[in-house]
């Protein structure tokens, strides 16, 4: 366990290490004649009109709303697709595995009623999506 | 323990991509010249000398020029999160290729912890979840660009990280989805196992599920933001989109993200779709290598991922910009539910039709590749019937009847 995270978390340090390095070295070759103009907003050369910082309405909030929904959904059904596969062939696999290793182990009664389940499910984020879409949700406006 | 190797590792892989993003740079200039019929960038060479080199030198005097550019910080910014963000996002699409692998095994045998394996080319080996790893190193590039459009303090830069925002949650879902079936054909989530499983049964995926990989070929698109899914910067309305206030050293790690995000799509979409290192007749499909074995995998996998990039950077000058309520509609209701629709049949397969095709004396993987292209020559007329050719965007009337 921890000889498969370190690695990761070293090339993450790597990274940020690289980042602030190269932030620095602009810091120390970069000229910097900062003027009131130059620190102006960006307003393709017009003075600003106002500060961003005001109240915007972000249209797709039930978008993003409906896609925590989905991806939640679809986390759910990573699991059962790793353990779907049956074994291909007994030779190749003498002990089963997945879903075949719990029904010989007891856990679940069979592997038709594993698969009606996840039926079930997706029969459920279906009628969700198709719910969404009659809302009007994914219209743009 | 951090060892040596991964020490050795971790730097071949950031040197690597550095210069592997610096060049591909100057190839899609290249490309995009070769395109447009002009010449592109050939006269940058050796410095003080008339020595061309076809304009090799252009990256490192961008590198250059990234560096002596004035580092100029806008007087309203949110200065800590003006400065995180792109730290956020480089780091973030660093992160994914740590369960990447490149190529399969070098044959030296190490020694860790009592157990003797051959060195993996991979910086984290053994991750089992290197899949959703991927994913989620890849989703946290919203947090990149959100935080980036909103710290700038411009109207541009906010307008750009809100429609990016939307643009990326959207398209993560059929990205999502499009990978279910290979898990579900490779029963695993480990992108090694999936390359081994494709390369013992000597059929890629793409020939499988088409259906699966046109899903995830589009959203990996639209994830990485290149053209035809660039309304994150469209330059035209957007000046520059979120990071139109970023200058010098902090704009390089953005546009170097970019390009990583590419990187990554071709990686993924290579391994996942396009049997990673495998290639029939050259490379075997055995975890016991040598020296040549080894080496023509690498070359075979960094080969097809060049071949991918090389169609996103053509595609790139071959297609307009979509319309934001077009890539909308294309996320939700095409690639949805036709994600769902491969979604089903893969499970239908995995639960049946592998028996059923085994107790009639068929070739599977065979009856698994003509129901997948049916499925998708299917798929695609209902949606080319269904969908209308033009799109009402006109302003929503709540009363009004209309989906």
């Amino acid at each position: 366990m921890q000889t498969v995270v370190v690695p990761i978390f070293l090339l993450i340090a790597c990274a940020v290490a690289l980042c602030l390095g190269l932030l620095v070295l602009g810091r120390l070759f970069a000229p910097r004649r900062p003027s009131r103009v130059k620190r102006m907003p960006y307003e393709s050369g017009m003075d600003p009109i106002h500060d961003t910082r005001r109240r915007f309405d972000v249209q797709y909030h039930l978008l993003a709303i409906a896609f925590l929904v989905f991806d939640v959904e679809l986390l759910f059904l990573y699991p059962w697709a790793v353990v779907a596969r049956p074994a291909t062939s007994p030779a190749a696999e003498p002990l089963p595995v997945g879903i075949d290793a719990a029904v010989s182990a007891g856990i679940v009664p069979s592997r038709g009623l594993v698969f009606a389940g996840v039926m079930v499910f997706i029969a459920l984020v279906a009628l969700g999506f198709v719910y969404d879409w009659r809302k009007g949700i994914f219209r743009w406006r | 323990m951090p060892t040596l190797e991964t020490l050795v590792k971790i730097a071949l892989l950031i040197a690597g991509l550095m210069t592997a993003a610096a060049y591909l740079v100057l190839v899609e200039r290249w490309v995009a010249a070769w395109i447009q019929d002009r010449l592109g960038p050939n006269r940058v060479g050796i410095p003080l000398t008339k020595v061309r080199l076809f304009g090799l030198g252009q990256p490192i005097a961008d590198g250059v020029k990234f560096l002596s550019k004035e580092e100029c910080t806008p007087a309203y910014v949110d200065r800590l999160l003006y400065f995180l963000a792109p730290i956020i996002m480089f780091v973030a699409a660093m992160a994914a290729f740590a369960v990447v692998p490149i190529g399969s095994v070098l044959p030296i045998d190490v020694e860790i912890d009592g157990t003797t394996r051959p060195i993996e080319l991979v910086v984290a080996p053994g991750v089992d979840v290197g899949t959703v790893f991927v994913f989620a190193a890849g989703s946290i590039a919203v947090f990149g660009v959100l935080l980036g459009g909103w710290a700038s303090n411009n109207k541009y830069s906010l307008l750009g990280g809100l429609r990016s925002g939307a643009q990326l949650l959207s398209y993560e879902l059929p990205l999502g989805l499009g990978i279910l079936g290979v898990v579900m054909v490779a029963g695993s989530l480990r992108l090694e196992t999936i390359i081994t499983q494709q390369a013992q049964s000597g059929v890629w995926n793409a020939a499988i599920e088409p259906l699966g990989l046109l899903v995830f070929f589009v959203a990996g698109f639209a994830e990485s933001g290149r053209l035809p899914f660039d309304l994150a910067e469209a330059e035209q309305e957007l000046v520059g989109g979120y990071h139109t206030e970023y200058g010098g050293i902090k704009l390089l790690l953005i546009l170097v993200t970019e390009f990583l995000h590419m990187f990554i799509a071709s990686f993924m979409i290579v391994i996942l779709f396009f049997g990673g290192w495998h290639l029939w007749g050259l490379t075997g499909s055995g975890s016991e290598v040598t020296w040549p074995v080894a080496i023509i995998r690498v070359l075979v996998l960094l080969g097809k991922v060049l071949l991918t990039i090389l169609f996103f950077m053509v595609a790139r000058w071959s297609w307009p910009r979509f319309r934001f309520d077009q890539l909308m509609t294309m996320a939700w209701k095409v690639l949805l539910p036709l994600g769902l629709v491969n979604l089903l049949t893969l499970a239908v397969w995995v639960e049946y039709g592998d028996r059923v095709s085994r107790a009639m004396g068929l070739p599977p993987l065979a009856v698994m590749a003509v129901c997948g292209w049916i499925v998708l020559i299917v798929a695609w007329a209902v949606l080319a019937w269904a969908l209308p050719n033009t799109t009402d965007n006109r302003p929503r009337r709540e009363s009004a009847g209309e989906l």
